[in-house]
């Protein structure tokens, strides 16, 4: 049917796509081998990096990047960063993932979640920076950040900003239906239930099965779903702690007492504005997205810290990320330098709080000057006392499984539908964990076996 | 006009087009720039595609040859035929329903009976030049179950009257952004094909009395039926591939829109958010061919009836 | 609206047609029936006006399809066009290089080879129709990770070549021009041409192209679209906003609203969804006379 002509030009592309595919294997095959430089660095490679100059690309969508490449350029005018918005977290993963196969593309530095650093840790993408004396940076930080960006006897990036959880609430609102401040879960359903049935409009928060959100109240809870241990992973979304939070939270979505309006849609900072979304457990870098998109509830909102099971005080760590060096990253020592001047340095640390960023560094964390504020928003509260107090009671030992990114993202389909149908969130959690075994498995983990 | 002879012509001697032809090669010539674009940018991602699909690569052990493995688990995988499911009842009942209005709207502006029909087919047609991205984002914010239009009108009939995210009306709703979008671009086809119908054809029916009914059913829809074919077949390939519009609302009804809502959500995800590429390129693959199919099978029934 | 009624179109004017039409009185009930229609049509893009028109405290306290407390168009016009040092507007000229190169490109090839295929009758003709028909069949988003890693490997990701390739490819298109051309370029006057010593591509460039131009202004229509609409293959192949077109610059406006550092900008959004479309709506109603006589054509074959 064709002609000489275009069979040669078949021909041709079959050929061309026959070398792509050879070289995407290759690529595959051996990932962590696309970057010529090697792993091992010191401490004096990254002076003198710093000194000699270079190009490097830096992936964030953190509202303080600019700024602080700024301060960067200027205290190593050698250097020149070129700072790109490759898109908000999963979209940047997204990105970040789709280099990493291609073998090519990726960025120097990259931005990255708690959440899905072991993901990339696990595919071997990110260079351990160990070697370069970051191990003596350890005591800067929080316990919480820390563990997430060093495990495995490797520290791949370092932690920009933490989120400890703590219950945000609308003090006008409360004040209006008389509703007392809980301290405990069953104080919270019972605030649930007495400002829905005044005002059935009002709910005491939106939820609807947010996986960050599900991930942190098991956290608080006391539970330790993944365990990782190699390849060999433990998934248990029925330990002790995940039923505790499952079993408390159940009355509110069995009750029908929370609002659905999903996190971050317009309804939502409508619903922050106008009282009809009284709390919010979240973490402590929510302040700074209060005060900046939600200007109709100056004066009405107060930070408390998080309801507790027995009183005894616990929280968890939500959201936050820091800064990682990728290993195709053609100039390691200088892009390690500056992560380290990016997340310890005074001068960025000072813009990233100008930003409503909350901090990860102790030193800032205990500071007067960042205890004492207090924020008109706030109705003159001392928030950071009680966010500050809250990084302190963050159970240790949580870990995120290496395809963290994958099991968020299904969590719409199955912890998601209990909340859809107001049903029991066991169902959900056992839902869940069913398809991350199977997942796993396929990839070639070894999951509950 | 140049359209006017060239239609004039074809209506009055449509020769067989064998004879217009010389059997040979210079066609080529023409034809090469557009089939090298063509064979480097669709059909070499499509093969590559199927060599994928042969092998399954993990995160942890790397890449095996595994044969048609992946097809025989698509075949097995619930998700999936719930996804083809749901495309197929789009398919049923929003194209049917989408068709049918364009042609209402078709017949209406060329029956000359309307005030200020270039009004109203510019104005049914505009909905076509906004992108899909932006009839997302703007039909999420009107869907807004408490403050966007949907919740205006609740709150005036005092209950939950409309619920556009809700598992029951989610499809319909992403059906009528769908509509919104498409229809003034289905009716255009109709119309244009309308506006060719010889008015001699018109004069005779007229002198047998015909009424505007009869005109319509007799002579104006079997006209359209080429028009009506090529329609379907682009809205079967375009529900069977349904992705920006759920994608995008999904945001704002994550619990009701899955991960693998409809068969390209699926595969997105699978690649995207599960790094299971191989498998992503199975259901490309399998929907490529049940969507191929499908539009053969229509474009066959339409010509044949066509021909008689 | 001078441009939407001054058009008249061919069949107009052979004649028969009007005098039929002329006799048609005009009914009230199929207008407001129609009104229905249009008002289904307008209202959401009256909404977008409507709401551009807000700041975002009153995009999130007053009703939707009036205005708010400000009018405050022209201020959000400027944020949106000044934000992050003008990003919009570079967004803007990256979506025109885009649809200038890739559907001024997808409508050159797509006439050229429509042209050959209906006026050649040469061996693989039917195998090239099929082959492109049965490639539209497979979903393209499905097919984002093969081609982004083909174009990885020729190291043209994150470059606008990326956007432009794939969409050089129109295949609706050159179905069209195929059906038109059959009709459009008489085969006597190729022959004709023939005779008096023209090359093919000579006849092609000084007789046919002329022929064909209504049915190449729909086709270019169409790829315009296509392209100004572009939204999922930029997204994979993109990572930097300097390359974005206006589709996938928005949605990351959209995305911003989300998360640690959350920065909403939902006025800026809907203002920039407004200009987004402005210019389509007007390249719309300044061809709408061509494209409609092309289309004409090209569904007459059917």
């Amino acid at each position: 049917m064709f002609s000489t002509a275009p069979r040669r030009s078949v021909r041709r592309v079959a050929l061309a796509t026959a070398t792509t595919l050879t070289l995407g294997f290759a690529l595959a095959a051996c990932s962590s081998g696309s970057s010529g430089s090697s792993d091992s660095g010191s401490e004096a490679d990254i002076e003198a990096a710093l000194e000699a100059g270079g190009t490097l690309t830096y992936w964030s969508w953190t509202p303080s990047g600019e700024a602080q490449v700024a301060a960067f350029e200027e205290a190593y005018p050698n250097v020149d960063v070129e700072l790109v918005n490759a898109g908000t977290n999963t979209e940047e993963y997204t990105k970040l993932q789709n280099a990493i196969t291609a073998g090519s593309g990726a960025p120097d530095v990259a931005q990255v979640e708690y959440y899905a650093i072991p993901q990339f840790a696990l595919s071997d993408s990110l260079v351990d920076l160990s070697s370069y004396g970051f191990g003596d940076l350890e005591d800067q930080y929080s316990a919480g950040p820390w563990s997430s960006v060093a495990f495995d006897g490797k520290i791949y990036g370092l932690p920009q900003d933490s989120g400890p959880m703590a219950m945000f609430y609308n003090k006008t609102v409360f004040d209006q239906y008389g509703i007392a401040v809980p301290t405990t879960y069953d104080e919270y359903v019972a605030a649930a239930e007495q400002l829905h049935a005044a005002n059935p409009n009002a709910y005491i928060t939106a939820e609807n099965g947010d996986a960050g959100f599900t991930t942190s109240m098991i956290w608080q809870a006391g539970g330790q779903p993944f365990t990782t241990d190699g390849t060999n992973i433990t998934i248990d979304l029925q330990d002790e702690g995940s039923k505790t939070w499952a079993d408390s939270w159940n009355r509110l979505v069995e009750g029908d007492l929370l609002s659905s309006t999903p996190s971050w849609s317009d309804e939502w900072y409508r619903g922050l504005g106008d009282g009809s979304i009284a709390t919010l457990l979240t973490g402590a870098w929510m302040p700074g997205v209060l005060e900046s998109s939600v200007p109709d509830g100056s004066g009405d909102w107060r930070v408390a810290p998080m309801p507790t099971y027995d009183g005894t005080p616990v929280t968890a760590e939500n959201g936050g990320g820091g800064q990682v060096v990728l290993k195709q990253s053609e100039n390691q020592a200088l892009a390690a330098g500056f992560v380290k001047w990016l997340n310890s340095d005074p001068a960025s640390i000072s813009v990233f709080l100008e930003s409503g960023g909350f901090p990860a560094t102790t030193a800032d964390l205990e500071s007067p000057d960042f205890l004492a504020q207090t924020p008109e928003y706030f109705g003159g509260q001392a928030i950071n006392e009680v966010l500050v107090d809250a990084s302190k009671n963050v159970p240790t030992g949580w870990h995120y499984l290496p395809y963290q990114v994958y099991a968020n993202s299904i969590v719409p389909d199955t912890v998601g539908q209990s909340y859809e149908s107001n049903s029991d969130l066991n169902a959900g959690l056992q839902d869940w964990q069913d398809q991350l075994v199977e997942y796993g498995n396929q990839q070639g983990f070894t999951v509950n076996k | 006009m140049t359209s006017a002879t060239a239609v004039g012509a074809r209506a009055a001697a449509p020769a067989p087009r064998a004879r217009k032809h010389k059997r040979d090669w210079r066609g080529w010539g023409f034809v090469a720039p557009f089939m090298i674009v063509f064979l480097a940018v669709l059909v070499a991602p499509v093969i590559y595609a199927i060599v994928l699909t042969l092998f399954r690569t993990q995160l942890v052990g790397g890449s095996a040859f595994v044969g048609l493995d992946n097809y025989l688990q698509l075949f097995q995988d619930p998700r999936f035929w719930e996804s083809l499911f749901r495309v197929t009842l789009f398919l049923l009942i929003q194209v049917p329903i989408m068709l049918g209005l364009s042609l209402v709207a078709a017949l209406a502006i060329d029956s000359a009976r309307l005030h200020g029909t270039s009004f109203f087919r510019i104005a049914i047609f505009l909905p076509y030049a906004v992108p899909g991205v932006v009839a997302a984002l703007i039909w999420g914010f009107i869907y807004g179950n408490q403050f966007g239009l949907t919740g205006s009108i609740n709150d005036l009939v005092g209950f939950q009257l409309l619920a556009p995210f809700s598992s029951e009306w989610v499809l319909a709703s992403i059906g009528n952004i769908v509509t919104w979008e498409f229809m003034g671009y289905n009716m255009l086809i109709f119309y244009a094909a309308l506006k060719i119908i010889p008015g001699e054809l018109y004069e005779a029916a007229e002198l047998d009395g015909a009424g505007q009914f009869r005109i319509v059913t007799s002579i104006k829809i079997p006209a359209l039926r080429g028009a009506i074919v090529i329609a379907t077949i682009f809205s079967i390939i375009g529900s069977f591939q349904l992705f920006n519009e759920p994608n995008l609302l999904k945001n704002l009804a994550p619990n009701v829109i899955s991960t693998y809502f409809t068969p390209n959500m699926y595969a997105y995800n699978l690649s995207f958010a599960g790094q299971q590429f191989n498998y992503s390129a199975t259901v490309a693959i399998v929907m490529g061919i049940i969507t191929a199919v499908i539009a053969y099978i229509v474009q066959l029934r339409g010509s044949r009836q066509e021909v008689r | 609206m001078s441009a939407v009624t001054s058009p008249k179109r061919p069949a107009f004017a052979r004649g028969t047609k009007p005098t039929h039409k002329a006799r048609q009185r005009k009914s009230i009930v199929l207008t407001i029936v129609m009104a229905i229609f249009v008002i289904y049509s307008v209202v959401p893009l009256v909404w977008l006006i409507v709401n551009a028109s807000k700041d975002q405290a009153d995009l999130f306290s007053s009703f939707g399809l009036w205005f708010g407390k400000d009018f405050n168009l022209f201020q959000n016009i400027y944020e949106t066009l000044t934000y992050r040092d003008g990003i919009f507007v570079q967004w803007f000229g990256n979506t025109l290089l885009y649809v200038v190169v890739g559907a001024g490109g997808a409508t050159l090839l797509a006439t050229i080879a429509g042209y050959g295929l209906a006026k050649y009758n040469f061996p693989g003709r039917r195998a090239v129709f099929a082959v492109v028909l049965g490639a539209v069949a497979i979903p393209g988003t499905a097919l984002a990770v093969p081609t982004f890693l083909m174009f990885s490997q020729l190291g043209l990701t994150n470059t606008p070549w990326a956007v432009i390739l794939p969409s050089l490819i129109s295949p609706f298109g050159l179905y069209l021009i195929w059906t038109y051309a059959t009709d459009a370029v008489p085969t006597e006057i190729l022959e004709a041409a023939r005779m008096d010593g023209a090359s093919e591509f000579r006849t092609f460039f000084t007789i046919s192209l002329r022929l064909l131009a209504p049915g190449i202004v729909t086709v270019l229509l169409f790829a315009v679209v296509a392209t100004w609409n572009n939204y999922f293959l930029p997204l994979i192949m993109l990572s930097e906003p300097t390359w974005y077109p206006l589709t996938v610059g928005l949605s990351q406006w959209s995305a911003q609203a989300t998360g640690v550092g959350a920065q909403p900008i939902f006025n800026l959004v809907i203002t920039g969804a407004l200009l987004t479309i402005v210019p389509i709506v007007i390249a719309f109603l300044i061809l709408q006379r061509y494209w409609q006589s092309g289309l004409s054509a090209g569904s007459v074959k059917q």
